[in-house]
């Protein structure tokens, strides 16, 4: 699945190249996308998909949102923004997410 | 017609606030500034001013509550002083940086330790490097007319910076003078409607404010804010002439009196410039040939003002209620740097005087004097900075 935020990210990138303007005011909404946070991780999720029934709990409580769900409902985890926080792993009934330790 | 009456530098601050009529006020109470938020609250109560008045639990949260209303796009005031100043001072940077044209009444007071709730100008002047425009008023009329000026200042297009009017505790907050409140339709038409055109919210305008800035932008974003006061300088001048020619009162960033032919003048701010034309009159009858300035603009610096002042005098003395720890009073520092680069500079002096509400009596300004023309004579300054007016039997 494609991220959700690529027009924002290519609208923001151009905003990044416009001036400065009175306040440091961001007039493109959602231009914080450009700042790929998953750089922070230390521990990553790693999907199981055979053990997932699909029951979107990964989905809802990720913070970032960094999850979304691909045409079948299965999690998708988008590593640019997922900072690595666990809560995925911790609500998920089945343990189908799996934190294991980033290796760069 | 204006109003003719007599009221009380905070009363003439919360007239002023009325007259301008902002949409959010947030104050928090703390002597000598009280009265100003109670004043207003009376006028919201009544149904003078249609205006939110928000009661809040510091000053820090006085300050953040006007930010917010300010982003939100409408006029704000507030009004505080001494520790009450100190509390706001990360806010203030915010206001500055946010661009948002916040108008503030300061009761210059003292800071603690020891605590004392007296007069002297370090609230204020220890904001210096925040980005808030700084007038300081002489007597009540100007705390008045300054606020309006103020705002009219800070809302510019090219400002939008915040800014803070300070008159002195109690020798102003307290005392009662004669006062000329404007006709609301002539300061409706000097103001007009606040209408930003940046800093506003709008469901149909989704914008971020307050915003991160990595290293790549953090300093363009800081430059335009002092490139911002740069200009104020030339908005205010267009300002002080505008007011003038509606109300009929005359203003400038630097106000001199008998500096035509004087050899040694002195500069200060706020109500000691009252005492100090009174001391120059006397002492003009008994021969001397002394000016004197008044500074009602200290931030953006008067420095094109200060230059000028400069080419009079022989010796020019800085008489200041207030003192930068490790140096010299501020104005002085700020007088020295902005004559720095001169060919000719006359010979310069710091009196730091009045800390924590002690009178600044004419004895004292005869003792600045003798310095002065000590130093005059031997052509030379041996120290700079003098403390007049202390208690050496204490020391």
């Amino acid at each position: 699945a494609e991220s959700p935020f690529k027009a924002d990210i290519e609208r923001a990138q151009k905003e990044l190249t416009e001036k400065m303007t009175p306040g440091a005011i961001a007039y493109i909404p959602g231009s914080s996308v450009i700042n790929k946070t998953g750089s922070w991780r230390v521990f990553k999720p790693e999907f199981h998909k055979d053990k997932c029934v699909r029951c979107f709990l990964c989905y809802i409580y990720c913070p970032e949102p960094a999850i979304y769900l691909d045409e079948e409902g299965y999690p998708v985890f988008d590593y640019d923004y997922c900072k690595g926080c666990g809560i995925c792993a911790n609500e998920c009934p089945t343990k189908a997410i799996e934190m294991v330790r980033e290796v760069k | 017609m204006p109003i003719r009456t007599v009221m009380k530098a905070n009363e003439a601050a919360a007239w002023a606030a009325k007259l301008a009529k902002p949409k959010v006020i947030a104050a928090f109470p703390i002597t000598p500034s009280t009265l100003v938020p109670e004043k207003i609250s009376e006028f919201v109560a009544n149904g003078e001013l249609d205006a939110e008045f928000i009661k809040v639990e510091s000053e820090h949260s006085a300050i953040s509550a006007v930010v917010g209303a300010s982003a939100a796009g409408v006029r704000t005031f507030t009004a505080t002083a001494s520790q009450g100043l100190a509390l706001m001072h990360e806010v203030l940077f915010i206001a500055a940086g946010m661009r948002l044209p916040i108008v503030m009444a300061i009761g210059n007071r003292s800071l603690s330790a020891p605590i004392n709730i007296w007069n002297d100008w370090q609230d204020s002047i220890s904001q210096r490097d925040t980005g808030w425009i700084q007038f300081y008023a002489e007597n009540n009329q100007e705390a008045l007319d300054l606020i309006l000026l103020a705002y009219k200042v800070a809302e510019d297009e090219r400002v939008l910076l915040p800014a803070m009017v300070g008159f002195d505790a109690f020798i102003l907050t307290h005392t009662v003078e004669p006062v000329e409140i404007p006709d609301q339709e002539v300061v409706d038409e000097f103001l007009g409607e606040y209408e930003p055109k940046h800093a506003y919210l709008d469901p149909k305008r989704p914008i971020t404010q307050g915003t991160l800035a990595f290293p790549a932008h953090y300093m363009e974003a800081k430059y335009l804010v002092w490139d911002a006061m740069e200009k104020a300088r030339k908005v205010i001048d267009e300002a002080f002439a505008e007011f003038e020619k509606r109300f009929g009162r005359k203003y400038q960033k630097i106000e001199e009196y008998k500096t035509d032919d004087a050899e040694i003048i002195f500069v200060t701010m706020g109500s000691l410039a009252g005492t100090l034309k009174d001391w120059v009159d006397k002492k003009r009858e008994e021969g001397y040939k002394v000016g004197a300035a008044k500074m009602t603009v200290y931030r953006p610096f008067p420095v094109e003002e200060i230059r000028a002042l400069a080419k009079k005098a022989k010796v020019l003395g800085f008489i200041e209620k207030d003192i930068s720890i490790g140096l010299y009073g501020a104005v002085f520092i700020d007088a020295s740097a902005a004559l720095v680069n001169e060919s000719e500079r006359p010979l310069m002096l710091d009196f730091i005087a009045g800390l924590g509400g002690r009178d600044v009596t004419f004895g004292q300004l005869d003792d600045a004097l003798r310095i002065a023309e000590e130093a005059l004579e031997k052509g030379e300054v041996e120290k700079p900075i003098h403390w007049i007016g202390l208690r050496k039997e204490l020391l």
